[in-house]
């Protein structure tokens, strides 16, 4: 294997640059000193990270975001534990069919799914609720929280099982003190999966969030929409730090790459 | 639970094993079916419902809103717009992506697994927030980026990236790149490095390594990369909706229009099925392709 030349360095560089620019400017900005958008040139200043603490909504906002993650996603991976058993373990008619159904939230665009869950929330009077953005929730990312536990109940050796039983276990000390320890990797790494796109989740929830119970996404899409000023950048730069430190201790916990690439090669 | 089903009676455990995967998979079934299956009916009904300014939405089966978007041209160009970002975002992200994929591949250990972070990461960083950093570096005429490219004499008059498919479709490939680098990056890593250096000491050049043992290697992560940046490409909503402004539709943000604005939602609906049908007949037909094509690398 060759090592990367000058050239390749250069764009490799350039690169860099491209991904990090439009994060890093926003994280700048975020620290004027003026009442505009401009970038503090001679002295930084903490004036619109103070301003966001004026603005109640997008404070209200984050803790809704968060509760809605957490729950969500634990909600979701309950879900998928016995379902990813079942998936891994038994050869039953209709497995195919069932773990597209399952994984079929990511393909089908969030524009279709807000409408779908607006109209339906609408006519059962969820429209708008907390409790509708958690179902919906729930259903986008259980394929996310599923993957994980799927990836880690197939891998599980069952021999440790059967020494279990045939030591005197019962079934349910069995799946209590064998089984979920096993798969507890995959179903923390798919809880923070799934908790970090439930957080970031803007495109179904805009349908579905009434004002009073906007997502910290769905609020920022919609000030941005009216006028972009250096208060939404200081409310990014929080998020951006938030997600950069979920980001390092996922790597440390659980491996980047493990996590992303497991994700996106299992599908066949 | 069934995970001991082996140690009951034959008989016994056949019947309970048949039945075992469905009661595992059963909440999850329900959830699905209720919470899922069932708004998306909804929604295709919805879409041959009737509407009107006063009357509101009417649940007659009409094709009306099916007929305005084929015949209005208005839809067929709003599409074909929406196509075509999606389009050049997949050109864009796969003619950048897929070399620094291969770079990625080339560092040693850790400066590879610093910089697969820092390329990766933005993925889980809020799409807002990524597309107002493009919105900053656009910022009109006079932003941050037109000054750079006339500073490093790219360009001599300050190009509209503001409002236009241009910064849709920069701001688009920046935000799918991610997706790309990790398809090629998987693809690389069940390559095996001694091909090509068995190819560099039977005497090939550096363009034909890469033309003839590379390229038809990385291809397969290059399509299957493609087709996951084109289907999220064209059904992306917060970066066109920020960067193309009220003016500039594509369908997710024409839909989302008609659905929280005007309230046409049984049109609304109708878009947004097209999209679906659309997206799924191109990415199953793809996925197809790229599978019979490249049969023997993923089988």
């Amino acid at each position: 294997m060759s090592r990367n030349g000058p050239l390749a360095l250069c764009y490799h560089a350039l690169f860099v640059t491209f991904m990090l620019a439009p994060i890093l400017v926003v994280c700048f900005v975020a620290f004027t000193p003026e009442g505009y958008l401009s970038f503090p040139t001679d002295r930084w200043s903490l004036r619109w990270f103070y301003a966001i603490g004026r603005y109640p909504e997008f404070i209200s906002a984050f803790w809704r975001s968060l509760w809605l993650g957490a729950l969500s996603s634990a909600i979701a991976v309950a879900f998928s534990v016995p379902a990813a058993l079942a998936i891994a373990r038994y050869r039953f008619r209709g497995r195919e069919a069932m773990t597209a159904l399952f994984m079929s939230p990511l393909m089908i665009p969030h524009v279709v799914l807000g409408i779908a869950f607006l109209r339906f929330f609408t006519e059962l009077g969820l429209g708008g609720t907390f409790m509708g953005l958690v179902l919906a929730h729930i259903v986008i990312v259980l394929p996310f929280a599923l993957r994980l536990t799927l990836a880690s109940a197939v891998g599980l050796d069952r021999s440790i099982e059967h020494a279990a039983i045939s030591l005197g276990a019962s079934e349910g000390t069995v799946l209590r003190r064998i089984t979920l320890p096993l798969v507890l990797p995959g179903l923390v790494s798919g809880w923070a999966l799934a908790f970090i796109n439930s957080f970031d989740e803007v495109t179904m929830t805009v349908f579905i969030a009434a004002p009073g119970t906007e997502t910290l996404p769905v609020r920022m899409f919609l000030y941005i929409q009216d006028n972009i000023d250096p208060l939404v950048t200081s409310v990014s730069a929080c998020v951006i730090a938030v997600t950069v430190a979920a980001l390092i201790v996922l790597d440390r916990a659980y491996g980047l790459e493990r996590l992303l690439v497991g994700r996106s090669a299992d599908g066949r | 639970m069934s995970a001991v089903a082996d140690t009951a009676p034959q008989g016994a455990a056949e019947e309970r094993s048949a039945r075992a995967p469905w009661a595992l998979t059963a909440p999850a079934l329900m959830l699905f079916v209720g919470v899922l299956l069932i708004p998306l009916a909804m929604t295709v009904m919805l879409s041959f419902h009737d509407w009107g300014q006063y009357k509101g939405i009417e649940p007659v089966f009409i094709l009306k809103n099916w007929r305005e978007i084929a015949t209005d041209l208005y839809y067929a160009e709003m599409f074909w717009r929406t196509f075509r970002i999606a389009l050049l975002t997949t050109l864009i992200t796969a003619v950048l992506g897929a070399p620094e994929a291969c770079i990625l591949n080339r560092m040693s250990g850790r400066w590879k697994s610093f910089f697969l972070l820092v390329i990766l990461g933005p993925l889980l960083i809020s799409v807002v927030a990524r597309t107002l950093g493009w919105a900053l570096l656009f910022g009109g005429n006079s932003g941050l980026l037109n000054k750079a490219l006339i500073s490093m004499g790219l360009i001599s008059a300050p190009l509209p990236f503001m409002f236009t498919e241009t910064g849709m479709v920069v701001a688009l490939a920046h935000v799918l790149m991610p997706y790309m680098v990790l398809a090629v990056w998987a693809a690389l890593q069940r390559l095996d490095p001694q091909v090509e250096n068995a190819a560099v000491a039977l005497g090939a050049g550096p363009v034909t390594v890469l033309r003839r043992i590379v390229l038809p290697q990385v291809m397969p992560g290059i399509l299957s990369g493609a087709i996951i940046v084109f289907a999220l490409a064209a059904s992306a909503f917060a970066t066109p909706a920020i960067i193309g402004g009220r003016r500039l539709k594509v369908a997710s943000t024409l839909a989302y229009d008609e659905f929280l604005n005007t309230l046409n939602w049984p049109l609304g609906a109708a878009v947004a099925v097209l999209l679906l049908l659309v997206l799924v007949l191109i990415v199953v037909g793809a996925s197809r392709l790229v599978e019979r094509r490249y049969a023997q690398v993923f089988g």
